[in-house]
């Protein structure tokens, strides 16, 4: 028997669906508008603002700045992360609880504090080259989604598996890496890609920390707008959504998306 | 390959709380032993103890000669049943079966050989390429089984391996349990709470409580001669009675209750009887006889039908007592009545 869906909620389901989508579509229509300015419905079709961001050699050295800091910031993240969340959860009652809440701390330090004060101590303090702070100042924007994510993994993870593992043999450290972590693997694929994508979505952070010579491609589009008013910011935007959805397509290939609604 | 297990004065903490107090346990070549009590009396600290996963405080642990005592878990070559089974989840029946071979860097071939026939005993061998998550618990609990058999460990140990299965289950796997290990030749650990799982499974039983053990014998000695009254009640004695020594001839002793009741007890049967102790009986060892006579007098309460005898909640000067009485004469409650002993259903406990 079908069930009847009564028409106020296919309405409203309709209205959220367009309030999710429509941004993207004007961006995308303004992306490849034939103008010199933002508009939007697109006048004409041209590919050229895409081909302009690469001509522009600020974008250029940014989108690979912005890579590698994901890339790195992510990674660090996850080397950190993944023994601190094993450690705060199979220790769980050994440990104090305020220990867990550290690593959610800079979720709840709003970002631009964050940013403000690595600029005092990190940059200015120790005077540390640009992309070093950047990498510290992004490690420390995503650890706390890695640490939450994996522990999330973790915890319905039965440590027994563990034991039985030792007792059978294997030892310790060996026993993380093939028994451990084969089964929080949904975990550590969702840190990356949360990780990953905050740390290349990023402003106020990289706001405090960007400087002469290298930024982030999120400031470069700040910096960007603030002079020009035409639709590489658009077809930029489009880029880096294209670069996200490229993430989750790939894990959406090697695993499927359903882990993450696990 | 079997190997005798020794615990040697064994105290251990969790942070400051001692959690075991100076504890000793032999188990023999081929034996297994239950550790029995009620949870948080030790006996899963023990088998952690024994494992490796904890490390005592003081004391020594050996198994076949070996000292146990500081070796890593990894190293210690014990087989070990989980409640929960605990197996790997990502790794299917055959691969779990495989796990402790492959640690023995035992060949690929020769490895999945042993474990196919291992999954044979067991009656999976059609299971071997399926995901543990596609397994009943009790097939389960015989992969888990398997798993621990494969590497033929000196000592085997189980941690409540029952108790997430269904009462039916639960009497075949324990069998099926009983079995193996006799095959095998195993030593064997096994830790429950169930009384009669663990009676009806082990040579012998050593009952926990607060960290000690509070006697250690076979299960008929335990059921039928508990050494205190902790194991006493534990094992079923309903009544426990404070008596006093009146009188004595010879080796026999006539014993008086709190309300004045005496009863005639014998040497031959009880032993030594010391001036002060505890009579112990369950319902059946106080037989419930209508009116008055030789025995402790009581007034009947509330009757029970039992199928091969009635019991009562029993009123008496040295308390309440529960007692059976035959099928032939039922009694209203309030009915004067006399219970009398039967002298090898009960046994004398020294007063505490």
């Amino acid at each position: 028997m079908a069930t009847r869906i009564p028409l106020p909620l296919i309405l409203l389901t309709v209205a959220v669906y367009i309030f999710l989508v429509g941004p993207l579509i004007i961006i995308l229509g303004a992306a490849v508008s034939d103008t010199t300015y933002l508009t939007f419905p697109p006048q004409g079709f041209t590919l050229h603002w895409f081909q302009r961001i690469f001509e522009i050699g600020a974008f250029r050295r940014t989108i690979v700045t912005s890579l590698q800091l994901a890339c790195l910031a992510t990674a660090l993240a996850l080397v950190i992360g993944i023994p601190a969340a094993y450690a705060l959860n199979r220790y769980r009652i050994q440990l104090p609880t305020w220990l867990s809440t550290v690593f959610v701390l800079p979720i709840l330090v709003p970002e631009i504090v964050l940013g403000f004060s690595l600029l005092k101590s990190v940059a200015v303090g120790a005077s540390l080259p640009i992309f070093p702070t950047l990498l510290i100042g992004h490690t420390l924007l995503v650890l706390p989604y890695a640490v939450r994510v994996i522990s999330a993994s973790l915890a319905s993870f039965d440590f027994s598996i563990e034991e039985a593992a030792i007792s059978l043999g294997s030892p310790p450290s060996r026993t993380f890496f093939t028994i451990v972590l084969p089964n929080v693997r949904s975990g550590v694929i969702a840190a990356f890609i949360l990780a990953f994508i905050t740390s290349i979505n990023d402003v106020s952070t990289s706001l405090f920390l960007t400087g002469p010579g290298i930024s982030t491609l999120p400031i470069q589009i700040l910096a960007h707008v603030e002079q020009f008013f035409d639709p590489v910011i658009a077809s930029v935007s489009v880029l880096l959504m294209l670069l996200t959805v490229a993430v989750m397509a790939i894990v959406e290939r090697t695993l499927g998306l359903t882990f993450l609604t696990k | 390959m079997t190997q005798p297990l020794s615990v040697r004065n064994v105290t251990a903490h969790y942070g400051t709380t001692k959690v075991l107090e100076d504890l000793s346990l032999d188990v023999a070549e081929g034996e297994l032993v239950s550790l029995l009590g009620a949870s948080g009396c030790g006996k899963t600290t023990t088998l952690r103890l024994i494992a490796g996963f904890l490390e005592p405080t003081s004391g020594t642990i050996t198994l076949g000669g070996r000292d146990l005592t500081r070796l890593p878990a990894y190293k210690r070559d014990i087989g070990l049943v989980f409640q929960n089974y605990a197996l790997f989840p990502h790794l299917t029946v055959l691969e779990n079966v495989a796990f402790g071979l492959k640690q023995r860097g035992i060949a690929g071939p020769e490895r999945e050989k042993r474990a196919r026939a291992m999954l044979e005993r067991v009656g999976l061998a059609p299971l071997a390429d399926r995901l543990p998550g596609a397994l009943s618990g009790g097939q389960k609990q015989r992969v888990a089984l398997a798993r621990a058999l494969v590497i033929e460990p000196p000592l085997l140990m189980f941690d409540e391996p029952l108790s997430n299965l269904d009462a039916k289950l639960r009497i075949d796997m324990r069998v099926e349990i009983r079995q193996l290990q006799r095959a095998n030749r195993t030593t064997a650990v096994y830790v429950t709470h169930d009384q009669e799982e663990a009676f009806s499974i082990s040579d012998r039983v050593a009952i926990m409580n607060a960290g000690r053990i509070m006697q250690f014998d076979t299960p008929e000695t335990l059921y039928q001669r508990p050494a205190n009254s902790f194991v006493a009640r534990f094992v079923g004695f309903e009544n426990l009675i404070p008596m006093k020594v009146v009188a004595r001839d010879g080796a026999n002793v006539t014993a008086e209750t709190a309300g004045g009741a005496r009863l005639a007890m014998s040497g031959e049967r009880f032993g030594e009887i010391p001036d002060g102790f505890i009579f112990a009986s369950r319902a059946d060892g106080l037989r419930v006889v209508p009116g008055t006579g030789e025995g402790i007098p009581a007034t009947t309460g509330l009757r029970t039908y039992l199928g091969r005898a009635y019991q009562y909640q029993c009123d008496t000067a040295a308390g309440p007592i529960v007692a059976n009485g035959a099928l032939s004469e039922p009694l209203e409650p309030g009915s004067t009545a006399t219970l009398v002993p039967v002298p090898d259903q009960c046994c004398v406990l020294k007063a505490e």
